[in-house]
């Protein structure tokens, strides 16, 4: 091409920061592709009568589900911050012994999903459990119930209080000592020192730890129900199978309008923690806190935590595993590798398509800093804070409404239904699974692209390669480890899935998940243990492989 | 008393306009003519002409934010001008007013980067091949190893940058962009991101790349040592603009502009009045024959009695402790630099200057000094501000 030719060609202001138009349009389709969810709990809520939606949402119960659901929002909050702080400094700032051993062993209830944990709490604590087994013969006839409020306050903090754990830890972390130090010389006390400079530092942390665990707390499905409060999740799940299908969509909304509020304060922390001062790397040995003889304490209570989110649940259900012959076959009866096969399949299917569907809306959030690209950015996050029982109703809703327009027209122009549904299928349902999870790899991509120099991809085109060229060549390998980390996580959090799975699997297709599920009211936990345990070893080893991308990032 | 300062170079016209006709001879490569670019509120460059000549080196030199990084990435085709045309073989590479743009993978023109930008995830050796996309294999393997050879880093073909020192990544750097053998070579403060220590062998050790593969080259740096030391011509930019392009020893020597005078080496100002043909400063009288550019049209423009500031660098200024009552100032300042002193001293009339000392010679802060003035050289000077 000479020289001329080129001149001719339209002067396309693209190098000049403005966005590309097919990525802009391609991300804007995934982003709308996420928010879509919304759009179908709307339109039904509409179809809904005024007069009996307001009957509904003012009703005794209605109030009182709204009360129990705060409730235990604020009370497992406010335990996890009671666990994860104290644990976080421990392992940070003093000089606990093995320090490594107890920061992932306190992580590690991260890998259990709470359902589980709560499933091996009722066997434990339960009216006919373990522990009301040992102390029958001692007279003791009945134990406080486990169900309840304080049953589910107590197993959804001992596995969300990581969240509040990391986050604080990655304060403390970053936290520069020598801040503390300039505020002493400048005449301040110890004590004044900590509340004017140390605490504002952390704050942040732990308030969006804290409202990670909020969120967690509110949209959890799997626990409350196994522990028989009811909330939100739980009444919604209740009211969809007893066909009070509007009651459940209403109950919906009132759900979302609470997640968004604390969306909201989630933000505004998120905005007042870009003032945080990252110091140098902070000088650990000079700074650490001498336990002294408060050593043993608080090496009971690391021991005592990681007794109760991971001994306790392990042991029991390898207690159930060994224990009986009888069990034994009956978990052989019972229990598929089918159904291994089945999590494995649509897990990793979410998790392709999350790799593939987060380059572009990451890499234009991480490249082209404006609007547009930050608002597809954010969009893909509304799966996300949408609790799973919300976005499982929302796709049925959509599923028997395409089902139906779909086989109209179908019946209309052929004379016949032969119109594929989506009701059930499993493209819904892994479509359920990336409106979900798209962030974790959403995210770990544009950091990963964060990292990668603009210079590189300018050399490479000084070097004569094209835009296209020099995204295959240079940024695609460099973003690898982290498309395939947030991947990977897409992945964990996948199979552990419970609501969306519970309402839009296909009739007959069976994963670990519904599996365990199906055998809630049984009380043949015996055959929980199997594909209990099989979840468990699937989500660590996952979390094996997104530690060890960090280490390679 | 009335200092004669005899010009050495009196046999040299002093017309500024006219020193371009002396550099050394050269077809242009590359020109830029009247470009202009911006971001969002601030202007970058504007109204930016400057040709370079076949296998010469042109620093471009200037304070941070001064343009020169914009002209670089013009140039290597990373931005588009805003007005304004760059030619390369009188082929228009980017015309704002016809819109045109070659890419820059389709221009020649290789950039050696601030911060090296080495591919990571390659060895040296293939960094170096990267842009060979042409070649066969043996073309390209034998190619690397000149080029490896070149820059003395034959036996680190197989590390990763991670693995190499600050300065073997420049060396790799810059073999990279060789390696096509473009037109024009660009260097992006080539030595900001290496060791204080390192800079100087390091400047000489690109010059005798340079000077062996015959590339023509634009180095962009802010560090006057490095601009001067190692370019063919300077260029000085300053808010977008070309201030003065020249032989790096006129350009320090004939500053065309107060801004040039003040940014390449200490500078201080004698303030003076026009009277008879001759210069009236606080220090004596300076005949006008003493002055560089006298002849310049705009000396004849002077009216008497008209104010002009004469530069005076510390090498031309000696002071001397006097009375009171005989001085010309007072010193402010003592800076001890190791081998020599430089004072500062402020004039009885209010003007600041400096003066340079060997170390033995110590005078103290508020001292009355007189001051001579000893240049061997002509006086450059402008017109009061």
């Amino acid at each position: 091409m000479s020289v001329a030719d080129r001149l001719a060609e339209p002067f396309d202001r693209g190098g000049k920061g403005s966005h590309p138009i097919g990525l802009t349009l391609l991300s804007g389709a995934i982003a709308a592709a996420v928010l879509s969810p919304l759009v179908w709990i709307a339109m039904r809520v509409l179809q809904v009568d005024t007069e009996y939606a307001r009957s509904i949402l003012v009703r005794p119960t209605t109030v009182e589900i709204l009360l129990t659901s705060l409730a235990l929002v604020a009370a497992v909050t406010g335990a996890s911050i009671l666990l994860g702080v104290p644990l976080a400094f421990l392992t940070v700032r003093t000089d606990l012994p093995f320090r490594r051993f107890w920061t992932i062993a306190v992580a590690l209830p991260l890998v259990i999903p709470s359902y589980i944990g709560a499933f091996t709490f009722v066997m434990a604590f339960g009216p006919s459990g373990e522990l009301a087994d040992a102390l029958a013969p001692l007279g003791i006839g009945s134990i406080p119930s486990i169900y309840g409020f304080w049953g589910t306050t107590l197993v959804l903090t001992l596995y969300t209080y990581p969240y509040v754990f990391i986050t604080t830890r990655a304060s403390l972390l970053s936290f520069d000592q020598g801040l503390v130090e300039a505020a002493r010389t400048l005449g301040t006390s110890r004590r004044e020192a900590f509340r004017r400079v140390t605490l504002p530092q952390l704050l942040p942390g732990i308030t969006s730890g804290a409202l990670l665990v909020a969120l967690y707390a509110l949209s959890d499905f799997g626990t409350p129900s196994l522990m028989r409060l009811d909330v939100f999740t739980r009444v919604i799940y209740v009211e969809y199978n007893a066909f009070g299908r509007e009651t459940a969509a209403l109950l919906s909304v009132q759900l979302l309008a609470i997640t968004a509020v604390i969306l909201a304060i989630e933000s505004r922390i998120g905005d007042s923690n870009r003032g945080a001062y990252v110091g140098t790397s902070p000088k650990e040995s000079e700074t650490t806190v001498s336990l002294g003889r408060w050593t043993a304490p608080a090496l009971g209570f690391c021991a005592l935590v990681v007794c109760l989110c991971l001994v306790l649940p392990i042991g029991i259900l390898l207690q159930w595993l060994v224990r009986s012959p009888e069990g034994a076959t009956r978990i052989a009866s019972g229990f598929r590798l089918e159904f291994v096969l089945n999590s494995v399949q649509v897990s990793l299917a979410a998790a392709l398509v999350c790799a593939v569907a987060a380059v572009p809306v990451a890499y234009l959030a991480a490249r082209h800093r404006s609007r547009l690209a930050e608002l597809f950015d954010r969009a893909t996050y509304v799966g996300y804070a949408m609790p799973g029982i919300v976005l499982g109703l929302a796709l049925v809703f959509f599923g028997v409404w395409y089902d139906a327009s779909a086989g109209g027209i179908s019946e209309t122009l052929l004379g016949s239904n032969v119109a594929p549904g989506l009701y059930q299928t499993l493209p819904l349902l892994i479509f359920a699974y990336v409106v979900r999870f798209l962030p974790q790899a959403v995210g770990a991509t544009r950091s990963s692209v964060r990292r990668v120099d603009r210079s590189l991809t300018e050399a490479a085109r000084t070097l004569g390669r094209t835009r296209s060229a020099a995204f295959r060549r240079i940024t695609l390998p460099l973003i690898a480890p982290g498309v395939i980390g947030g991947s990977a996580l897409v992945f964990l959090t996948t199979m552990k899935e419970l609501p969306a799975t519970l309402l839009l699997h296909p009739t007959g297709f069976e994963t670990l998940v519904t599996y365990i599920w199906g055998l809630r009211e049984s009380a043949d936990y015996g055959a929980v243990a199997v594909p209990a345990l099989a979840l468990i070893v699937v989500s660590a080893l996952s979390m094996v492989v997104i530690l060890s991308q960090e280490d390679n990032a | 008393m009335t200092r004669h300062v005899h010009d050495e170079r009196s046999a040299v016209s002093t017309d500024r306009s006219a020193e371009s006709t002396r550099e050394p001879e050269g077809d242009p490569v590359l020109s830029l003519e009247g470009i202009a670019r911006s971001y969002a509120t601030e202007t970058a460059l504007s109204e930016l002409s400057v040709s370079v000549r076949d296998g010469e080196v042109l620093t471009l030199l200037g304070p941070s934010g001064c343009g020169k990084t914009t002209t670089l990435r013009l140039v290597g085709g990373l931005e588009r001008p805003d007005a304004g045309r760059i030619e390369l073989h009188d082929d228009a590479i980017a015309d704002a007013d016809r819109g045109g743009f070659v890419p820059a993978e389709e221009r020649d023109i290789g950039l050696v980067f601030q911060d090296f930008a080495l591919f990571p995830h390659m060895t040296a050796a293939e960094n170096v091949g990267f842009g060979l996309n042409d070649h066969s294999k043996a073309e390209r393997r034998a190619r690397v190893e000149e080029l490896l050879a070149l820059v003395d880093l034959a036996d680190h073909g197989e590390d990763y940058p991670g693995e190499l020192s600050g300065g073997q990544k420049q060396r790799i750097a810059l073999a990279r962009s060789l390696a096509p053998e473009p037109d024009v070579l660009l260097l992006d403060e080539p030595l900001s991101n290496l060791d204080v220590s390192l800079r100087v062998s390091m400047r000489e050790e690109i010059r005798r790349i340079i000077d062996e593969t015959g590339v023509t080259a634009i180095w962009v740096t802010h560090d006057q040592e490095e601009a001067l030391s190692v370019a063919d011509r300077v260029g000085i930019m300053n808010d977008g603009r070309l201030e003065q392009i020249g032989r790096p020893e006129t350009v320090f020597e004939r500053p065309a502009s107060r801004f040039v005078a003040t940014f390449l080496g200490r500078a201080g100002f004698l303030s003076a009045t026009v009277a008879d043909g001759v210069l009236l400063t606080e220090v004596g009288e300076l005949d006008a024959d003493a002055l560089v550019g006298v002849e310049r049209s705009d000396w004849g423009a002077l009216s008497e009695e008209a104010a002009v500031d004469v530069l005076v660098r510390p090498d031309d200024l000696r002071v001397t402790p006097t009375s009171p009552a005989d001085a010309d100032g007072t010193i402010t300042r003592r800076q001890y630099q190791g081998p020599s002193f430089v004072y500062r001293v402020e004039t009885d009339g209010g003007d600041t200057v400096q003066s340079l000392h060997g170390h033995t010679e110590v005078f103290d802060v508020g001292e009355s000094v007189r001051l001579d003035l000893v240049a061997n050289h002509p006086l450059v000077w402008f017109p009061s501000a």
